[in-house]
């Protein structure tokens, strides 16, 4: 009977957790197209509804009744599955972020996260990074050359920005010895905030965590000016959309590891530490569309001497550096 | 539940890697190996190992991507490949190889003969007890593996480096700037 509980509560928080990301991914373009707006003196969408709140609504139903494209020359299986990997892969590695902490009622305490490993971390940002199938599928399957480029991209970038994305979150982990995201948050009530020990690898693992997610920057696979829509030229509809929720989720994830990483995380989980790391989460998040508001596109030739010229040594540096001073 | 589980992930498994076989398509059979691959960390997650299951997913993620891009390069994925099938014993025989590599590596595992060395810990992590094994028992292969890794990076470094410091493209002007 146990086991029964057990997959409900389970089935109900994956659920929750579906719901209340798919839903803030719209809000979230919203905010985007909001902020974007005022960072450039402009007033942002304004017709449909108070403030252009109903703008989400008008979009949803717009992405949901177009019309499917696929393209003749397309290989239509894969095209059609490629979209689907990348909320897929966000919404698992969802499940081993704690979105709140536990909470007490009474005898029973409410966990909310939903797979409690103790590789959290690890599992949290490989499965993210099998999302970057998506962009490098749907480029090879299209049979566009704008697409295909988008696809070559995807594959230099996930392989030079996961080297920064490792190494950099590994000096933290030394420090910490565990991967386990409760163990990195309760390892900070005690010492204190990890950026003040480890700001490099905090600025490392933030550049990392907008490339991961195809963020300004770093957003070469679709890079209006060069490559038409990269690999999302011959989408449209909902399988466009998905791309894009994928894409918030993501940077949802990496704002929730940033801050349980290196500040602080929920701390000791009451009331008021919930609503702070929410905050923190969300400061994230803005902290996304100011670079995009603030920050040009970056070549891919830019991009790889980033990574390995400047990015990948410090990370090494960092990481011997963290290694003499816990020894 | 287990049991279900494990023969769910075992079909899936299966049927991707007949597909990388089977298929003519680059792109079909690449995206196979990469679903089989990832699911085949389902059957570690069973079985506790939730380190190794993790690494399975992130060292195969790059490495298939890392395929992609020569697949790219060498082949157009809109077209089929054409396979040669010239020999019938080449066919035979490596069929015939091949049965016989699954039978040594599983007619051993049948017998009780092999029994588990370095069991789990249930007080330290998944990650911990692979650590220990790893910096004590196999530390000379460990090591090993890692100077190849090393010699490998150095033939890599040496290959690409070569004419770094002269420009490759067409484009004259570029350079004058």
């Amino acid at each position: 009977m146990d086991l029964g509980i057990f997959i409900f509560q389970t089935l109900i928080k994956i659920l929750l957790v579906l719901l209340i990301f798919s839903a803030l991914a719209g809000f979230t373009t919203y905010i985007e197209r909001k902020v974007l707006a005022f960072m450039q003196r402009r007033l942002g969408p304004m017709y449909v509804g108070p403030f252009g709140l109903l703008q989400i609504l008008a979009d949803g139903i717009k992405l949901f009744t177009k019309e499917d494209i696929i393209p003749t020359n397309a290989i239509k299986p894969i095209f059609k599955v490629a979209p689907v990997i990348l909320p897929v892969s966000a919404f698992v590695a969802f499940t081993g972020v704690p979105i709140l902490p536990d909470i007490q009622i009474g005898d029973t305490t409410f966990q909310f996260l939903i797979v409690d490993s103790d590789v959290g971390v690890l599992f949290v940002l490989g499965v993210m990074a099998v999302g970057m199938f998506s962009p490098l599928l749907a480029g090879i399957a299209s049979s566009n050359k704008w697409s295909l480029l988008g696809g070559a991209r995807t594959a230099i970038q996930l392989l030079s920005f996961e080297v920064v994305t490792g190494l950099s979150i590994l000096a933290p982990l030394m420090l910490v010895g565990s991967l386990n995201l409760i163990d990195i948050n309760n390892y900070q009530i005690e010492h204190g905030w990890l950026i003040w020990q480890q700001p490099i690898a905090f600025v490392l693992f933030l550049i990392a965590g907008y490339a991961e997610t195809n963020r300004t920057p770093f957003d070469l696979l679709e890079h209006e000016a060069e490559v038409v829509s990269g690999y999302a030229t011959e989408y449209s509809g909902m399988r466009w959309g998905l791309f894009f929720i994928g894409e918030y989720v993501n940077m949802y994830i990496v704002s929730f590891l940033v801050v349980l990483i290196f500040l602080g995380g929920f701390g000791e989980g009451t009331l008021l530490d919930g609503l702070c790391y929410l905050a923190k989460v969300l400061f994230f998040i803005f902290l996304f569309l100011w670079t995009r508001a603030a920050w040009p596109h970056v070549r891919p030739d830019q991009l790889m001497w980033l990574t390995w010229k400047v990015l990948m040594p410090l990370a090494v540096i960092n990481i011997v550096v963290t290694g003499l001073l816990v020894i | 539940m287990e049991v279900i589980a494990f023969y769910t992930f075992a079909i899936a498994i299966i049927a991707s890697f007949l597909i990388v076989v089977t298929s003519k398509n680059v792109l079909y059979s690449m995206s196979a190996l990469a679903s089989g691959m990832v699911l085949i960390s389902g059957l570690f997650f069973l079985l506790n190992a939730e380190f190794l299951g993790v690494v399975q997913i992130i060292v195969y993620t790059g490495a298939v991507i890392a395929l992609y891009a020569f697949a790219m390069i060498f082949f157009d994925s809109a077209k089929d490949v054409k396979e040669s099938r010239r020999s019938r014993a080449i066919f035979l025989l490596s069929t015939f190889s091949s049965i016989l590599l699954v039978l040594l590596m599983t007619i051993p595992m049948s017998s009780d003969a092999v029994s588990a060395l370095y069991p789990m810990h249930q007080d330290v992590g998944n990650a911990q007890d692979v650590g220990m094994v790893l910096f004590t028992k196999y530390l000379i292969p460990f090591e090993v593996a890692a100077v190849m890794l090393l010699v490998a990076m150095v033939g890599g470094i040496v290959m690409a480096g070569k004419k770094m410091d002269r420009y490759l493209g067409n484009d004259k002007e570029e350079i004058s700037k």
